[in-house]
């Protein structure tokens, strides 16, 4: 019985009840958010490096044995996320103290709804039930719906509904998804399910793994899912909307990679339909950036383009593919994130996102400036930024198994991703400075931005760790592809939920 | 499987899509009330055949879960997970009422509306197509 498994849920949990309960001291919430993000950090530490030991850490819930009791589960891949999970959650709330005004903060309950969020993140990664994953899914979603509607103004009810109900019926699929499946197998055990599904008839299964696509899909924000996404991520406040494009569409992602690796496996061969959808969504999701005219939407997009690499990486269903996306994974969690806080931090300061009422970014901010560049190149993937680094990685294993047309695909997206950064920098950090915000003129009489220090601090952290992400880049990828090798063996998971003996089947 | 009930969930599924698409946001909130019925019932439906009923058997006798054997009662697990399934909707569905309620305070009218691009585009066709000296 490992105990350790069960805080990162529970803590949070736990922790946003005490808020609920001291709700009138308003120092008092905010020390016990930061402390628990802290506490849970330190833990996803502690179980990376256990899971990467062992290979798998495994808690039995209760003490009920695998297929009957509920089973947690932190293989690589799933502390890997977890780590980088938690990361963004304390950042982003340091965040979020600099930029929410009082009554958001408090009067609207945005602590204890921030800390549930972060315990259905870290069950979501946790979990080794699919019934418990939904119910995860929706711990996540439901904190979500808040806090995209938190002060339930005209635009954002508008878009709040959109999310919501797109969601929801994603949620009701899922259940229906997971009614077939256990129908057909009698578990919902993931482990379990592994085996049994291999089983099954050849058209039954596919159709199973393709209602998952879908459910999963729709979570991600893949082509031609995604039409929900940029509309709705964008009217948030901007710490919530780069916490749910940073984190929320990679939980989708994420549980695709580990259904589809672990339940649906193709024994090496490349999922063409996977492939097909990768490139569309890439280039869909940067053809819609480039028509933007506004920060936080043009970003929005971009989410959508980056998801179709991951999804490119998971096609290939080889260890290299696997390992490439996993880091791009990792990469483009710390970069999107960090440019949704730059643009907020723009947005905070001059009080607008929109391209052509901005300019000049550059000489009011200098340090503003810096931090872009360093993120739109990462994202973009210039060397030697991380995301030069995942990007190379997924390039090589597309053209090792011949699939020139993804790979040509992804390589123009590239090109198109910096053009549309390029067309951020240009309305809004070079031309003559805009005289708006607040008025605190240098020596040459342009007028300077006032950022909030905790803000900026936590932006430039970010900026910071995806810069470390590029400089330890051979450690992290091989770490990548150790937490590939589990995916793609699949034994040491079923090995570690149900024992050695069943795990054999799957070495035969 | 009973086919009634694997009509009954088909039925179910097929209204509640005909409400999703409506334009009034009542109608899609009770779209996606009807389609989680059918995905609950279809949880049901998997776990088999009816069985015994559970402490009573038919024939009167007293039962308990493994002194019959268990074989002839209904697979508890689906009726667990659809037990949770039935409350996380519930409350879903009381937070759409809220928002919902929340739009109609503050546009008067229960329609989804246009989102911003939808709203570019119309202006922007606005433009084009209309008279020359109006311009």
């Amino acid at each position: 019985m490992d105990l350790i498994l069960v805080l990162p849920i529970a803590l949070p949990l736990a922790a946003a009840a005490l808020t609920l309960l001291v709700r009138g001291s308003r120092w008092a919430q905010r020390a016990i958010s930061l402390v628990t993000c802290t506490t849970i950090l330190v833990l996803a530490i502690f179980i990376l490096l256990a899971a990467d030991a062992q290979g798998a850490v495994v808690t039995q819930v209760g003490g009920w044995s695998a297929p009957f009791g509920i089973t947690l589960i932190a293989d690589r891949f799933g502390a890997i996320m977890l780590l980088i999970s938690t990361i963004m959650i304390l950042i982003v709330l340091i965040y979020a103290l600099g930029q929410l005004d009082d009554e958001r903060e408090f009067l609207l309950h945005f602590h204890p709804v921030y800390l549930v969020l972060s315990a259905g993140v870290s069950a979501s990664f946790l979990t080794g039930d699919l019934f418990n994953l939904f119910v995860a899914f929706e711990v996540m979603l439901i904190a979500s719906y808040v806090l995209i509607t938190l002060g339930a103004g005209k635009g954002q009810i508008r878009s709040g509904m959109t999310y919501v109900v797109i969601n929801l019926l994603a949620s009701t699929m899922f259940v229906a998804a997971v009614a077939l499946i256990y129908a057909a197998t009698g578990t919902v055990n993931m482990a379990q399910l592994a085996l049994r599904i291999a089983e099954l008839p050849e058209g039954l299964r596919l159709a199973l793994g393709y209602l998952l696509l879908v459910v999963f899909g729709v979570k991600a924000g893949i082509f031609p899912l995604f039409f929900w996404l940029p509309d709705s991520y964008p009217t948030a406040p901007a710490p919530i909307t780069a916490l749910f494009a940073g984190l929320l569409t990679k939980v989708g992602v994420y549980t695709l990679i580990r259904t589809q690796t672990l339940m649906f496996p193709h024994d090496g061969a490349p999922s063409i339909v996977i492939l097909v959808i990768a490139g569309l969504t890439m280039l869909v999701g940067v053809l819609g950036a480039i028509a933007q005219n506004d920060i936080k939407r043009i970003l929005s997009f971009h989410i959508v383009s980056q998801i179709g690499y991951m999804i490119f990486g998971l096609g290939l269903f080889t260890l290299a593919g696997l390992a490439a996306a996993v880091y791009y994974i990792v990469h483009h969690i710390v970069v999107k994130t960090s440019l949704f806080l730059i643009g907020g931090l723009v947005e905070t300061a001059t009080g607008t996102g929109a391209l052509r009422r901005l300019g000049g970014v550059a000489r009011r901010a200098p340090v503003l400036g810096l931090l872009f560049l360093t993120a739109a190149f990462s994202l973009a993937g210039l060397p030697p930024f991380s995301g030069f680094v995942a990007k190379l990685a997924l390039v090589q294993e597309g053209l090792n198994l011949r699939h020139g047309g993804i790979v040509a695909v992804s390589l123009v997206v590239s090109l198109l991703t910096l053009f549309s950064m390029t067309k951020i920098w240009g309305g809004a950090f070079w031309g003559p400075p805009e005289q708006s915000g607040d008025r605190v003129r240098d020596d040459h009489g342009v007028v300077k931005l006032r950022l909030n220090p905790l803000m900026l601090g936590s932006t430039i952290a970010l900026v910071g760790l995806s810069v470390v992400i590029s400089v330890a880049a051979a450690p992290l990828y091989q770490l990548s592809e150790r937490a590939a090798r589990t995916l793609v063996e699949r034994e040491p998971y079923i090995e570690a939920v149900l024992g050695p003996a069943e795990a054999e089947v799957v070495q035969q | 499987m009973s086919l009634t009930l694997a009509l009954v969930v088909a039925v179910l599924f097929a209204v509640g899509t005909y409400l999703l698409l409506q334009r009034t946001l009542t109608r899609v909130i009770f779209g996606i009330a009807v389609m989680s019925h059918g995905a609950n019932l279809l949880l049901q439906l998997a776990g088999g055949r009816a069985g015994d009923p559970p402490v009573v058997g038919d024939d009167g006798a007293a039962r308990i879960v493994g002194q019959s054997g268990g074989a002839g009662f209904v697979d508890p697990l689906p009726q667990a997970l659809a037990l949770t399934a039935i409350v996380i909707a519930f409350g879903l569905t009381s937070y759409l009422l809220a928002m919902a309620y929340r739009s109609w305070v503050l546009n008067d009218s229960d329609e989804v509306e246009d989102d911003v691009e939808d709203r570019r585009i119309a202006r922007s066709r606005e433009r084009d197509t209309a008279p020359e000296e109006a311009r």
